[in-house]
């Protein structure tokens, strides 16, 4: 894409103009800190968590040493990549599982995100694992949802309740309970509409779901495509609901992902798990902090030169 | 209320939309330097991308010299006058077949909104009084032809389809056929999500394109690309690659009902020249509105 070579040439100068070793001046981190901020943007982290953390990674890179073999420019870039992943979320955390069974697992997030399909592959590899996994289907909305959460139950070989489009969602994922208990099920896995989170109706909906089931995980899955916008769906959706970890789909496209970085920072939840296609044959990929760091960076060549160093 | 009255209240629920950001910024300020740095921010906001939010505030600092502006709060017009300019760069009519059935092929990424948006244009046209035909090229997602019946269903017109699995190019050559013999208006054809980074898929995909160009002359007459307002820099990249692969001729920014701003449309528009023809504004019927660039900025960043 035009704009990242620009970025990444540009950059190129700006780190090659820093040829001083010793310590880190402030004015090396200044002119690296612009190249990294226009990197974070081009990547969809939010303009205010840019801010804050261009601040706080300037304060602490000036005075550092620098490395012989790097010049200050790389290494700040180094800095910002060890801040990034860190931020991210150091060790990669698994789903809670309850002390009773069923462990109660609710998916929600806006329309489109791939709560359907991370569903069945969470069903896949839970069945994979030797649990008995239920899948409930609680979007009366969407024009054949609940066809699509059996089809991709089917393929996964993972049994769905439903209740049809005419009861209310917080009925059926009651009833689900029972039936998830009728069938012996340790984990039920419910399907929830996609919507707004400024949606006040939909919004109490699953507020009364998740009063009525008590789920040991809330998962918001988010787009990796998203945009600035992420930090106003994440803060909504963890305010009510208090989500307890996220699921980042599509990542097989070429989008950086950096609304990620902002949704970690917002709710401080986990990011679990990375969705990397359409098929649900593949279960759901546990998450990378360092390979998602580089990425929102997309300043491969420095960073590969970084981790040699 | 209208849809773009919609919009707005959308916009303004958002706790730091661009609106109230902007009333912040403004208000009873002189124009200096920072007002511009917070502009230039607040654009960056609603993702239009730091090149397209700079030449934005380059645009606003050279209108408001020639007007001899000097408060902030007489910004925000010149602020709308400088997205207009960009967004009109294109005409945004839909393009009609001489004679014969018109093809609209649907095209995007996964979860954009295709299906939903073939559900609102059918009515929509429904509405005119034109005769409609869905195809169900999506033969890849679970239930997608499912959903595509609901939706004829709910607007009232016929789906031509095949079974999953099928290919999606013949699903294009029957409804083309039966089109032509029910003498239909207007056929909008539903396609599978992919994302613009699997060539594989951008085949198929240009393979449907082929098909349509072959039975039908003129065809497609128009390629809609289908951007979900939520996305952010990556629009720019899908924009790119299904002009490459299918000439895209328009595009449908869907869920502008939420918070999000729908900005990327304004580089793609002055990159790609792809004109924007209709936003999405909800989940029912008639939650589509034909787009206008005046409105489209206003809504965006009038205080
Ligand atoms: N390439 C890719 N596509 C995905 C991924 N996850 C989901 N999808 C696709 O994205 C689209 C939407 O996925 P769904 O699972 O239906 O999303 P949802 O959140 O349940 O959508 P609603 O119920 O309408 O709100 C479908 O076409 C999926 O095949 C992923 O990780 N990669
Ligand atoms: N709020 C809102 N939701 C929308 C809008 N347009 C579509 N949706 C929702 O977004 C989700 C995805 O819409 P679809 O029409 O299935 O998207 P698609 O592009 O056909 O998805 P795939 O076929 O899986 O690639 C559904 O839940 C729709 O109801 C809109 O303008 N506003
Ligand atoms: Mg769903
Ligand atoms: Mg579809």
């Amino acid at each position: 894409m035009q704009v990242l070579e620009g970025l990444s040439s540009s950059l190129q100068k700006a780190l090659g103009k820093l040829r001083s070793k010793g310590k880190l001046t402030e004015n090396d981190v200044q002119e690296a800190m612009r190249e990294v901020r226009l990197a974070l943007l081009a990547a969809d982290v939010n303009v205010k968590v840019v801010r804050d953390f261009v601040a706080r990674v300037r304060e602490r890179a000036v005075g550092q040493d620098v490395q012989k073999s790097l010049t200050p420019g790389q290494q700040v870039v180094k800095i910002v990549y060890e801040e990034l992943t860190e931020l991210m979320g150091g060790t990669q955390s698994r789903i809670q599982m309850a002390a009773k069974p069923p462990t109660v697992i609710m998916l929600v997030g806006l329309q489109g995100a791939g709560k359907t399909t991370a569903i069945a592959k969470l069903a896949l590899s839970f069945r994979q694992h030797q649990h008995r996994p239920l899948l409930v289907a609680a979007d009366v909305y969407r024009p054949a949802a609940i066809d699509q959460l059996h089809v991709l139950g089917r393929q996964v070989e993972v049994p769905v309740f439903d209740m049809g489009t005419s009861h209310n969602p917080v009925d059926i994922v009651r009833n689900g309970m029972q039936e998830a208990e009728r069938q012996g099920a340790d984990i039920v896995l419910v399907d929830t509409a996609g919507r707004l989170h400024i949606d006040e109706g939909l919004m109490t909906e699953l507020e009364d779901m998740k009063a009525a089931i008590q789920p040991m995980e809330v998962l918001l899955v988010v787009d990796a495509m998203t945009g600035q916008d992420a930090v106003h769906v994440a803060e909504t959706f963890h305010e009510r609901l208090g989500v307890t970890g996220i699921i980042l789909s599509k990542l097989d496209g070429d989008a950086r992902g950096g609304a990620a970085l902002t949704v970690r920072q917002v709710t401080g939840c986990p990011i679990k798990y990375v969705g990397l296609g359409e098929k649900v044959d593949g279960p759901l990929e546990p998450f990378h902090p360092d390979r998602l760091a580089s990425r929102i960076l997309g300043m491969g060549d420095v960073l590969s030169l970084i981790e040699r160093a | 209320m209208g849809l773009f009255d919609r919009f707005k209240k959308g916009l303004q629920k958002s706790r730091s939309s661009l609106v109230e950001r902007l009333g912040g910024i403004f208000k009873s300020r002189k124009l200096d330097e920072s007002v511009y740095e917070e502009m230039e921010e607040a654009f960056i906001a609603a993702d239009m991308g730091v090149e397209t939010a700079l030449a934005l505030v380059d645009e606003v600092r050279a209108l408001a010299k020639r007007n001899r502006i000097e408060n902030a709060e007489d910004l925000p017009p010149l602020m709308v006058e400088a997205m207009r300019h960009i967004l009109e760069e294109t005409p945004s009519e839909m393009n009609w077949a001489k004679e014969g059935p018109t093809l609209v092929l649907v095209v995007g990424v996964n979860g954009a909104g295709k299906t939903t948006s073939i559900g609102k244009l059918a009515h929509h046209y429904l509405e005119d009084g034109k005769r409609v035909l869905l195809a169900a090229a999506d033969t890849f997602r679970a239930a997608a032809i499912e959903q595509l019946l609901a939706w004829g269903e709910r607007a009232g017109c016929d789906v031509v389809r095949h079974s999953q699995g099928a290919d999606p190019a013949a699903v294009i050559f029957d409804a083309i056929q039966a089109g032509k013999a029910r003498n239909v208006d207007i056929i909008l054809c539903d396609t599978a999500g992919r994302l613009q980074n699997k060539s594989h898929l951008m085949a198929e995909l240009a393979k449907i394109h082929k098909v349509a160009m072959r039975e039908l002359p003129g065809a497609p007459h128009e390629v809609l690309l289908v951007l979900d307002g939520t996305t952010g820099q990556n629009g720019l990249s899908q924009a790119k690659v299904f002009k490459e692969v299918v000439d895209v001729t328009g595009i449908i920014v869907t869920k502008l009902d939420g918070t999000a701003k729908g900005g990327i449309v304004l580089p793609i528009v002055h990159e790609q020249g792809i004109p924007v023809k209709w936003i999405g504004l909800g989940e029912q019927m008639d939650d589509l509105q034909p787009f206008d660039a005046q409105a489209f900025a206003e809504a965006v960043c009038r205080p």
